[in-house]
């Protein structure tokens, strides 16, 4: 099987990206109804951020990435606006384990080799990245085999459908 | 070798040797979900294809965060979760009831339990010896269907706590203290397992502010052994049947041991927009505010009132700020009633919001204006939190709270003591 390969384009976020940066409690209301509540992805942290993404960016973040609540809506809405992948120096429990549970990957690496604007290409099967404007390659810190089996499918949901049960 | 509190219940509901990186599949005795997660839960449970609970009498929909209602939109969660309810046969505690994390405390959690709730502060039963984390609706949907989970076996941090409170000292500054200490993310991944010889004194009602909190740490868990305080507490709330000790082992291992002696503490505040910017109340005293709120899963219990009451008990709160109180149970605003607290506060012009999460989360009840100031007994204070992102939150314990309503301006209670 072919390395699965992501290209895209970075965009660079600082430390301590809570899921209410993400996706505020206050809308609450359009839990329901992910497509509205997709329109507010970051808005209080990069105003704008819904209509400059690209799909295939990337998000590259200072360290603790996703802290506070559990809301599985915020790695929804990041996928929702078509980023392909979350790089960070480290990212709060709760949200890595959603985001794997969406498909949506969260590398864990060394983001100050990065800036804003890079074009990277992140092979997700080898866990490295190749930072094609500065020309530096970075590895990234390896998950637990049952979260690289729940990424491979594409998702907590797909692969419990699929496997009926963990497989360790 | 010996075990830590996580290792030590991970091992059992595994059924197997847990250690500190392992990854296992535990058993999980209580799953939930709140009003403002259940909705995407249940969709993922039927998207699975599963029709049937494991557990229905364990698993429970708490409506809570938006209770009552603000909106027709969470009004039809509402109906969604209650016709779930219905179907299924599993639990629900309709609007009114109190904080999900408080009704878990006082009606189900039991030492040695595994429970996952689809809420951060799901931490809070770790006061009463449960192995509690919060978890996304994807994992707590599976875990509704299987009746189990899969963790990472955490590395432990072992809190030391002698000494005793000082005067207007309590729970909450010593939380926040060691969340200054550990910043957002030093426990990530990681369990906070309290002991010491101050253990013996510190009672349900902090253990459980104190462990709410350790996710704001970034912590999986934040574990207290279960001892006669933990029994007292399952006796008085009719379930001392389920009371059994629970130690980590002597020889355990920890990453790492944070000494804390109560004594040399003093109030403290987190400061926008970080609940890791911690400051004594000393230094940022003066700050004009214009809402304080007592209330939530954090410090809404009978004894967090007390205090509170105690402080504005014939006092009024300033005209320049509002002053809301939620308390976190029916039976809290009950006892509070019975014991005259809620008559104390409402003299002091408070403004009494329902059982239940209310202003905590910025979907009504209390929502800040552009520049606004609130300081809150609650557990975070992230731009935007409390519903608009030109806000200012400052965290801080009951008695600080209420110090500041009456002078409009961050106040240390103990100027009221």
């Amino acid at each position: 099987m072919p390395d699965l390969v992501l290209k895209g384009k970075a965009i660079k976020l600082g430390d301590n990206i809570s899921t209410d940066d993400i996706i505020p409690g206050r809308f609450a209301h359009l839990r329901s109804n992910l497509p509205e509540l997709a329109k507010h992805v970051m808005e209080d942290a990069v105003p704008g951020f819904a209509s400059k993404v690209k799909s295939g960016d990337f998000l590259v973040a200072g360290k603790n990435f996703g802290l506070g609540s559990s809301r599985e809506h915020a790695p929804v809405v990041i996928k929702m606006s078509g980023v392909g992948a979350i790089l960070a120096k480290s990212a709060a429990r709760i949200f890595f384990r959603n985001a794997i549970n969406q498909g949506l990957p969260v590398l864990l690496c060394d983001t100050d080799k990065i800036g804003d604007g890079d074009e990277l290409e992140i092979n997700l099967t080898g866990g490295t990245i190749a930072n094609l404007t500065s020309g530096i390659s970075l590895s990234c810190s390896k998950m637990p085999p049952i979260m690289s089996a729940i990424l491979k499918e594409g998702g907590l949901i797909p692969y419990i459908q699929k496997h009926r049960d963990f497989k360790l | 070798m010996g075990k830590t509190l996580a290792e030590k219940i991970l091992s059992l509901k595994s059924h197997g040797e847990a250690k500190a990186g392992d990854v296992v599949i535990a058993d999980v005795d209580l799953a939930f979900v709140q009003d403002t997660t259940g909705p995407l839960t249940i969709r993922q449970f039927k998207e699975s294809g599963f029709k049937v609970l494991a557990k229905s009498q364990q698993t429970v929909i708490f409506l809570d965060h938006a209770a009552p209602s603000p909106a027709r939109q969470l009004s039809n969660d509402h109906i969604l979760l209650r016709l779930f309810a219905e179907k299924t046969g599993c639990r629900i505690y309709d609007v009114g009831e109190g904080i999900c994390h408080q009704l878990v405390a006082e009606q189900f959690a039991n030492p040695g339990d595994v429970i996952i709730g689809s809420d951060s502060h799901t931490v809070t039963a770790g006061a009463l010896g449960a192995f509690a984390t919060g978890m996304g609706s994807s994992d707590v949907a599976v875990a509704l269907a299987l009746g189990k989970t899969w963790f990472r076996v955490p590395e432990s941090f072992l809190i030391e706590l002698n000494g005793v409170f000082p005067r207007g000292v309590y729970a909450k500054d010593l939380i926040l203290y060691l969340i200054g200490q550990i910043g957002a993310d030093g426990a990530n991944y990681k369990a906070l397992e309290f002991g010491g010889e101050a253990l013996a004194r510190v009672t349900m009602s902090q253990r459980l502010t104190i462990a709410n909190m350790a996710v704001e740490a970034g912590a999986k868990v934040g574990l207290f052994p279960s001892d006669k305080i933990t029994r007292d507490f399952l006796i008085a709330y009719g379930r001392g049947g389920n009371y059994k000790p629970l130690y980590p082992d002597a020889e355990a291992n920890y990453e790492r041991v944070i000494a804390v002696n109560l004594d040399q503490l003093e109030p403290m505040l987190s400061l926008p927009h970080a609940v890791d910017n911690v400051r004594p109340v000393t230094q940022v005293k003066g700050v004009k505010i214009q809402q304080a709120f007592i209330g939530t899963c954090t410090n809404g219990r009978l004894e967090d009132l007390a205090v509170a009451a105690e402080i504005l008990k014939g006092k009024k709160r300033h005209p320049g700020t509002r002053l809301l109180i939620a308390p976190a149970s029916r039976q809290v605003l009950i006892r509070a009633i019975e014991k005259g607290y809620i008559q104390n506060l409402l003299e002091a012009g408070a403004t009494m919001l329902p059982p239940g999460c209310t202003a905590c989360l910025g979907l009504h009840q209390g929502v800040l204006g552009d520049g606004e100031v609130c300081v809150s007994t609650a557990n975070r204070n992230f731009k935007g939190r409390m519903g608009n992102p030109e806000a200012m939150i400052y965290l801080a314990s009951p008695a600080t709270t209420a110090a500041s309503a009456i002078r409009g301006e961050i106040t240390d209670p103990r100027e009221f003591m």
